[in-house]
């Protein structure tokens, strides 16, 4: 079985978040960047499923080269081999041009992606993914479980759980519950010093065209302080609420 | 031309989301010079369509829809997207209509904007806003593919009503049949879901255990709203995951959040934050949550949440 997890390279959850050069570029001073925590959560079960499915785990990012830390850590955590397109990713769309045009010739079984990523919050790479390449695609994963060619798969939807069944080549969307987080691999020394050895390739990019351009960032007005009302007078709460919020 | 919107429907009900997403259409509609579609798809009480701008309803009968399979709603899309020469498509936030939208990006080979919270500021270029480093920022993106898929934010745009007298059509569509088959669908009947409600009441580590969460559901019934909570509560197994919202949770754009016993850490507000307005309990006056807070009450949540629960009864017996 050979699985594609793909891995978008975001801001620590802890970040502030600045921009620079006018509004258009994000401020990464200080920040530390990490494996998108939802892509973590694919691509532990991904690193289990090499042990009960024989699977070889390829991860993948579309990025320059300052995203080559995270990919190492991927390989510290149980991935086999990292590629790296080479580009600095426009938009969600291009970026899914480039996964599908090289999956198209992997074969790949099982591409996991996100259900989204916490920086653009798109949730739509992994979609896109399967749009292209006329493949299954279920998102908001919380429980796979492949069986030769077949996959059930269950997702979170508003206010329950679906199941569904279908057949591989199949796109996912992870999120936690597919593993939990209890199950997140530290990698130890060991797998640190293997990750050395093991390939991090850079492949050339197809430079397709992105469908939408970002022209800039701005951040939240600075928030009103807090109205406080004392604890013994919750009729006020209730009052403010009603009255002046207008939400009750 | 039109502009397409897909309105979700439950139970032979549009969803509230759906009429959100028709309210944006409708304005967006006007701003450009374009009347709006609305499809309909295994409904027949068109009322609250009627009611929210439609100015023409696509109605879709057809068996092999009846559950939501993301290949084949995206292929009726497709169809009608062909036949009608739509260039806009309008989704709501609800989980199946994003999960469509990514899809439908990637058949039409065109893009895709979720999280957008205003209209246009311009049509041409085609200008939106959308949050993004989860709600901790906001950007404004151009949209330059010729069809324009849009997600409209839970609770951004809002609900606008507008009385019209829409031509209805029936269309026939076929559908491949799909090795992908939906085997069970397990859902709370009754309860307020996270992504529909107006208001969310949740509960953090300061409520010590979940034989304590009476106090939260009590509170949550009495205002009709969704119950929720913080990581570590979900982790520690007093809640289900399900209700864990935050930057790695469920996001929630409803009305009024309140937050119970919980301190607000940057990764609980990233989620929350595009809540309209936000009430914090907490006994601790240095909790952060109380600089993201509209609204605030510094004391222990054991005395005030029975005691706002005695109040909201008093009032609504009064009413
Ligand atoms: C990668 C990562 C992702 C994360 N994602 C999320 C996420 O999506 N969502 C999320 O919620 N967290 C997330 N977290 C965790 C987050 O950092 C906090 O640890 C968490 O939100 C704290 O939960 P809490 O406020 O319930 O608990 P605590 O921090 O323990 O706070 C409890 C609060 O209750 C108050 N309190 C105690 N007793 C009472 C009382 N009797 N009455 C009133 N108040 C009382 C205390 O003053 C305190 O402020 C994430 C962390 C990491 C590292
Ligand atoms: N530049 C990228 N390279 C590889 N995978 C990505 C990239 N951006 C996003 N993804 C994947 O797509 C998922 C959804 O991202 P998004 O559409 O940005 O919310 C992420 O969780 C990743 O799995």
């Amino acid at each position: 079985m050979n699985i594609l997890v793909c891995i978008s390279n975001v801001p620590d959850t802890t970040s502030k978040i600045n921009f620079v050069e006018n509004g258009t570029k994000f401020d990464k001073n200080g920040v530390q960047f990490v494996i998108n925590p939802n892509d973590e959560f694919g691509l532990t079960k991904a690193v289990w499923m090499k042990e009960s499915h024989n699977a070889a785990v390829t991860v993948l990012t579309v990025g320059d080269q300052s995203v080559e830390p995270t990919l190492r850590k991927c390989l510290a955590i149980g991935a086999d081999k990292a590629i790296r397109i080479d580009c600095s990713s426009k938009d969600g769309f291009s970026v899914a041009k480039e996964i599908s045009h090289f999956s198209q010739k992997e074969n790949f079984d099982l591409i996991i992606c996100g259900r989204e990523s916490i920086d653009y919050n798109g949730g739509m790479v992994g979609g896109v993914i399967a749009g292209i390449l006329d493949y299954n695609f279920i998102t908001n994963c919380v429980d796979l479980d492949i069986k030769g060619t077949n996959a059930l798969v269950s997702r979170e939807i508003d206010g329950g759980i679906e199941t569904l069944e279908c057949n591989l080549p199949l796109v996912l969307g992870a999120q936690k519950g597919l593993v939990e987080e209890s199950d997140l691999i530290i990698p130890n020394m060991r797998g640190i010093m293997m990750a050395r050895q093991k390939p991090l390739e850079t492949i050339e990019a197809q430079n397709f065209n992105a469908e939408s351009i970002n022209q800039g960032y701005h951040k939240p007005d600075a928030k009103k302080e807090v109205k406080l009302v004392k604890a013994d007078e919750v009729d006020k709460l209730i009052d403010l609420l009603e009255n002046e919020a207008k939400v009750i | 031309m039109s502009i397409l919107i897909y309105t979700e429907s439950e139970n032979n009900e549009f969803k509230k989301s759906a009429l959100e997403a028709l309210s944006y259409g409708k304005a967006l509609g006007e701003k450009m010079g374009e009347n709006v579609t609305c499809l309909s798809i295994n409904s027949n009480n068109f009322n609250s369509l009627k009611q929210h701008g439609a100015d023409r309803i696509i109605d879709i009968q057809n068996q092999s829809l009846e559950k939501f399979i993301v290949k084949n709603y995206a292929e009726v899309i497709h169809q009608i997207v062909i036949s009608e020469s739509i260039k806009t498509i309008i989704l709501s936030s609800s989980a199946n209509s994003k999960y469509l939208g990514a899809y439908l990006s990637g058949k039409l080979e065109s893009a895709y904007m979720s999280n957008v919270i205003e209209l246009p500021s311009e049509i041409n270029p085609f200008l939106v806003k959308r949050t993004c480093y989860t709600n901790k920022a906001f950007s404004t993106t151009e949209i330059k593919s010729e069809i324009k898929i849009i997600s409209v934010s839970s609770n951004s745009f809002g609900i606008i009503e507008n009385v019209t007298d829409p031509d209805i059509k029936k269309i026939d569509v076929e559908i491949k049949s799909s090795d992908l088959k939906i085997k069970k669908i397990d859902k709370q009947t009754g309860a307020v879901t996270i992504a529909d409600a107006d208001i969310v009441v949740s509960g953090g580590r300061g409520l010590k255990g979940p034989e304590n969460w009476h106090l939260i559901e009590k509170l949550a019934n009495l205002l009709g709203a969704a119950t929720a909570c913080s990581k570590p509560v979900s982790d520690l197994g007093w809640r289900p995951h399900s209700e864990h919202v935050g930057q790695t949770g469920k996001p929630v754009a409803s009305n009024l959040y309140i937050a119970i016993g919980i301190s607000g850490a940057i990764q609980h507000l990233a989620g929350i934050n595009s809540s309209k307005v936000k009430v914090v309990i907490n006994n601790d006056p240095e909790a952060p949550f109380f600089k993201a807070a509209d609204y605030g009450i510094v004391g222990d949540a054991f005395e005030v949440v029975p005691e706002l629960i005695q109040k909201l009864e008093a009032r609504n017996n009064n009413n």
